[in-house]
């Protein structure tokens, strides 16, 4: 068996280091993009830095599809752009070839999530500029950009303009413009989350023909995704980024042959075992199915005082665990996903609210329910928020604190600003919304607080119907 | 219609930068203000060029180009200015606050009030000459233009999504290629509906200063506001209807012939992900997309041009190393920096200093005639909007809940706002002058002119903008008259209608500065005003008071800016969204 090409940890790094100065011949050498001790820092306005990517290597060697997993937020499009150069580390260094990125003569292209073309140049012209900022030649340019288009399957469409195609049509001029300067290393950024389920597989399965028939000159595709079937399928080395600060879980490689089958066992296997330690953030992943290399480190190097809220709603929580209960309180994740016909990446958000709350745990990949959420399950609607209080404001901090300040202050209010401020000294600016968002859902669902939107204040229920109960009573 | 490509002069930036570059742009705005005045001084007593002016028909042709060579050379110096500062305050950190501040006061301030100081300096650079003239009216005009064209392209620059820049860097773009693919094309449509307005105020400002005089000197220039002025002073009735009818034409010809075509094709550069069925059309550019001539020489020539450009840009380091997006460490500050920004502080102190000087001549009673005059102008410009939103917003609402009706109201009252009113002047004083009414109705009036299309145009998009199933709700509820204005109309119009007042309140300010103090033939007609105040103080030399004025109304339309309006379009994005 091959020996990991990516390392991580220190004492990895020592060694690869090591290796690195005996011999040129080392994989590790002949890595065409390879990040060293890379990490990335974000100032927030309020003058703290948020940590975005801890100190982490990770080197794309040639011949292979790299997929890079992870949930929401944890920083794999902050990885791509600086491997490939568009963003500085704010510690650690990118090689290219040996040589830092910033002074380096990179071939490198990116499919985008968003397609990212420009809508007043028709197919042609968006594939052909690439080639225009390279100094091609107007004839030269032409030839290899039509070539290009043939081959992603758009012939007859040069003269379109991307707001006349389809999705999938536009995604593929993404790839014709990606391949028409013969990139080294071809990176995509989630390039079919966009899409839908049909237009991705044949989308997915044609990149493959592409990479297996070498009808493309690309030495290595560095795939970003959050689904992880399609890491699966197409990758030949899987890499699983957590969150808080991102830094790598597991990385190992995948040994199913190609073409691969979405019900065979190893590839089933191998999707519990991600699902395993994308849904134990704070467990250490064990080796991934059928080879042994342990690399499994968490880096939760810093204390998290707000634990990060999953952005699910109640109401889908409670579905979620009325399904589970159906199903005899316990079922695997991946095929609750596929009952619901749920992306997995919005289950996920759901599954880990249940957990917050102690309504369910996750064990091996298997959703349990506990003796709360199937109470939860079967009580009629007010019993159900009576218990979301008790669990929201037992296991989420912050809705405590809001709760605590409420009762304490003598008008019984309190602006959101306060909470902000608190939230943004751990979270991003971003997130510090989206948690605030979430917290206000759970909290006026469960009737913990109330919150007046015009106001941006928190209210407490009872001080608001004290308020009125007077008027009510005088008639 | 969407609002952020609605009929609007001022655009609102949110305010991030810190006080001090509020007082910083103040200093250097007394210091130029100062420079301007030291020029101007050295003019006064010195002959004055005139050209008598004609009220012939025969000349009427000559007049209207005249005007419109004014207009097009004031107008191509606002946009190459406007895209060159957007330019450096988008990509340059360290003046972005400073620049966007300077853009926010000036795009506020009412440039006309600057005529006379400007005239005087730019005769005094050009003695004994016409041309001195002309270039001082051409600058004016670039200044009433500029900003919001500045302002536009910056915030476009701001908006570009994030995804097209980085494709754009990690296919290694030129900034020659980023400029003309992306940057350009991406800030096209608020370029296009910011220039249909600043040459509306452009217009508006040409035909008065062509007939600026000043006490006994005459600025006159030959040209379309001059020929009005003359024919109406003479009585000349039919030279007067075809002096109007020509500035009518004109700006229908140009809503016909260059804004329609030009918003029609800038359709191409909307960066919606699907086509939109309602658009604007334009019979001319299918005539000219019909045209091989015109669908094949000017891409040719471009191409000629292009490409060694491009061959040449792609061997410099720039297109061979992708250029990362986050900004660098900032780079050390060479001494010779300090020493500049060293000096050019002092010079901006010293000036500003030298201007505040000048205002110890002023007078106690010099100070209560400039108060009252500010309060004239300010309760005058204030009834002027609310009389045009008094009228506007029901005939708006009314109109925008009928869409057929309101699909061909609606370009015709963007064409009313582009004829500039300033043309009607000459009669309305005239009128007054014989109906026996004061000049303070005919400012009013003037200023009435002048804006409320802006508010009649943003009402009727804002009332196109409710949602039909909002309003069937509404009559499926029987909501009363009461109920459906409360809750559903003025709710959905307020983000609209406050874009319109925003705008019109700029212009009325404007208008107030030329309205308040005019000649027919020769006699002087003023009212109690700033605007009168400005002009007798340049007409008698007296610079503290032209000074003091124009602090004054800058102060006065700043402070109303950033306590009123700024804060009713707050309230209006955040709370009376009806979109998501
Ligand atoms: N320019 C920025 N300024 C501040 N914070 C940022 C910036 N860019 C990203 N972040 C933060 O960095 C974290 C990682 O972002 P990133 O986009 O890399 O995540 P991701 O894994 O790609 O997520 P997704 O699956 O949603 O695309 C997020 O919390 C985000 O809010
Ligand atoms: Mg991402």
């Amino acid at each position: 068996m091959q020996e990991p090409a990516i390392q991580n940890g220190a004492a990895d790094r020592a060694a690869t280091e090591a290796a690195g100065a005996v011999s040129a011949q080392n994989p590790v050498a002949e890595a065409i993009i390879r990040a060293e001790g890379i990490e990335k820092y974000y100032a927030q306005p309020s003058e703290n830095r948020i940590q975005v990517i801890s100190a982490t290597d990770l080197s794309i060697v040639p011949g292979e599809i790299l997929a890079l997993l992870g949930p929401s937020g944890s920083g794999k499009s902050t990885m791509l752009r600086m491997l490939t150069g568009l963003s500085r580390p704010s510690a650690g260094q990118v090689y290219w070839h040996g040589k830092p990125i910033a002074e380096a003569e990179i071939n490198v292209s990116i499919v985008f999530q968003s397609f990212a073309l420009f809508p007043w140049l028709t197919v042609l012209q968006n594939v052909e500029a690439p080639l225009q900022a390279r100094g091609v030649e107007p004839e030269e340019r032409r030839t290899r950009s039509m070539k290009m288009i043939d081959t992603v399957g758009l012939d007859g469409f040069e003269g379109a303009y991307p707001k006349e195609l389809s999705g999938g049509m536009r995604q593929r001029v993404g790839f014709a413009r990606a391949l028409v300067v013969e990139p080294e290393v071809l990176f995509m950024d989630e390039p079919f989350s966009a899409l839908d389920v049909l237009t991705a597989e044949n989308l997915r399965s044609e990149l493959l023909e592409l990479w297996s028939k070498k009808t493309m000159p690309t030495k290595a595709v560095f795939l970003v995704t959050h689904n992880i079937e399609e890491a699966v399928l197409l990758a030949d080395r899987i890499v699983v980024l957590g969150r808080n600060p991102g830094h790598i879980r597991t990385d190992f490689r995948v040994q199913l042959p190609q073409p691969r089958e979405r019900k065979s066992e190893g590839f089933t296997q191998l999707v519990d075992y991600i699902y395993k330690v994308l849904t134990r953030p704070d467990v250490s992943p064990d080796e991934a199915p059928d080879h042994q290399h342990p690399t499994p480190r968490v880096r939760d190097q810093r204390q998290m005082k707000y634990q990060m809220l999953p952005h699910a709603r109640p109401g889908g929580v409670a579905g979620l665990l009325e399904l589970l209960l159906d199903k005899g309180g316990r079922d695997d994740i991946y095929r609750l996903a596929e009952d619901l016909a749920f992306e997995i990446d919005d289950l996920l958000p759901i599954v880990d609210a249940a957990q917050v709350l102690g309504f369910l745990t996750v064990e091996e990949g298997d959703a349990a329910i506990t003796p709360t959420g199937t109470e939860f399950a079967n009580s009629e609607i007010l019993r159900q928020k009576e218990l979301f209080r008790d669990a929201a404001v037992k296991g989420v901090l912050l809705l405590r604190q809001i709760r605590r300040a409420l009762e304490t202050k003598s008008d019984h209010t309190v602006p959101e600003e306060f909470f902000l401020d608190l939230l943004d000294e751990q979270f991003s600016e971003e997130e510090t919304q989206k948690q605030m968002e979430t917290a206000i859902a759970w909290g006026r669902y469960a009737e913990i607080f109330d919150f007046d939107a015009g106001r941006r204040r928190f209210v407490l229920p009872d001080a608001q119907e004290e308020a009125v109960a007077p008027a009510e009573e005088a008639p | 219609m969407k609002l952020q490509y609605g009929f609007a002069r001022s655009l609102v930036p949110a305010r991030t930068w810190p006080f001090f570059i509020d007082v910083g742009v103040a200093a250097c705005g007394l210091a130029v203000f100062f420079t301007i005045v030291k020029t101007g001084v050295y003019w006064l007593g010195k002959p004055v060029p005139v050209v008598p002016i004609s009220s012939s028909i025969r000349v009427l042709p000559l007049y209207a180009s005249y005007s419109i060579v004014r207009m097009v050379l004031a107008y191509m110096l606002s946009l190459v200015f406007a895209v060159t500062y957007g330019y450096i305050a988008a990509y340059n950190a360290r003046l972005e606050p400073w620049m966007v501040a300077v853009l926010d006061i000036l795009q506020s301030i009412p440039v006309l009030s600057f005529l006379p100081p400007v005239v005087l300096a730019m005769v005094s650079l050009i003695p004994g000459h016409q041309l001195g003239i002309e270039m001082g009216v051409i600058f004016l005009i670039f200044t009433g233009q500029v900003w919001n064209l500045a302002f536009s392209f910056y915030t476009s620059l701001k908006t570009i999504p994030r995804e097209m820049v980085e494709a754009s860097r990690i296919y290694r773009y030129s900034a020659w290629q980023r400029f003309w693919q992306l940057e350009l094309p991406f800030s096209t449509i608020g370029l296009v509906w910011n220039s249909i307005v600043s040459v509306a105020g452009g217009w508006f400002a040409l035909i008065f200063c062509e007939t600026f005089t000043m006490g006994n000197r005459n600025f006159q220039l030959p040209g379309l506001g001059s020929y009005i002025q003359e024919a109406t002073y003479s009585g000349d009735v039919r030279a007067l209807v075809a002096g109007i009818g020509a500035v009518v034409l004109i700006v229908v010809a140009t809503d016909q012939l260059v804004w329609r075509p030009l918003i029609a094709w800038s359709d191409k550069f909307k960066f919606e992900q699907v086509e939109s069925a309602d658009r604007v059309k334009s019979p001319i550019l299918e005539l000219l997309r019909k045209s091989t001539l015109f669908s094949t020489v000017p891409g040719r020539l471009a191409g000629q041009i292009e490409e060694p450009i491009y061959r040449r840009l792609s061997r410099t380091r720039e297109c061979r190393v992708v250029q990362p997006l986050d900004a660098g460490r900032p780079a050390k500050n060479s001494p010779g920096y300090w020493a500049l920004i060293a000096a050019v502080t002092v010079a901006v102190v010293w000036a500003a200093a030298q201007a505040i000087y000048m205002l110890s001549s002023i007078t106690w009673p010099d100070l209560k005639l400039l108060l009252e005059g500010a309060a004239a102008t300010f309760l005058r410009v204030n009834a002027a909007l609310l009389i045009s939103a008094a009228w506007t917003v029901p005939v708006g609402v009314a109109i925008g809940l009928n869409p057929r009706l309101a699909r061909v109201v609606q370009p015709l009252a963007q064409i009313l706002a582009s004829v500039p009113a300033t043309a009607f002047f000459p009669v309305l004083l005239i009128a007054l002058v014989r109906l026996g009414g004061g000049l303070g109705i005919g400012s009013i009036a003037l200023m009435l002119l002048g804006t409320q299309w802006y508010i009649l145009f943003n009402v009727i998009a804002g009332a196109m903008s409710i949602p039909s199933d909002l309003r069937e709700v509404a009559s499926l509820y029987r909501f009363t008259r009461w109920q459906r204005w409360t809750r559903l109309i003025l709710p959905g119009i307020f983000p609209y209608l406050i874009t319109g007042m925003v705008t019109a309140s700029g212009g009325a300010w404007n208008a107030s500065v030329m309205a308040e103090y005019s000649h027919v033939k020769d006699r002087t007609l003023e009212v109690i005003g700033l605007g009168a105040q400005i002009d007798a103080a340049t007409d008698s030399g007296r610079f503290s008071m032209l000074l003091l004025a124009t602090i004054f109304i800058s102060l006065m339309v700043v402070t109303m800016n950033r306590l009123v309006w700024r804060r009713l379009y707050r309230l209006a994005e955040t709370r009376f969204k009806l979109e998501g």
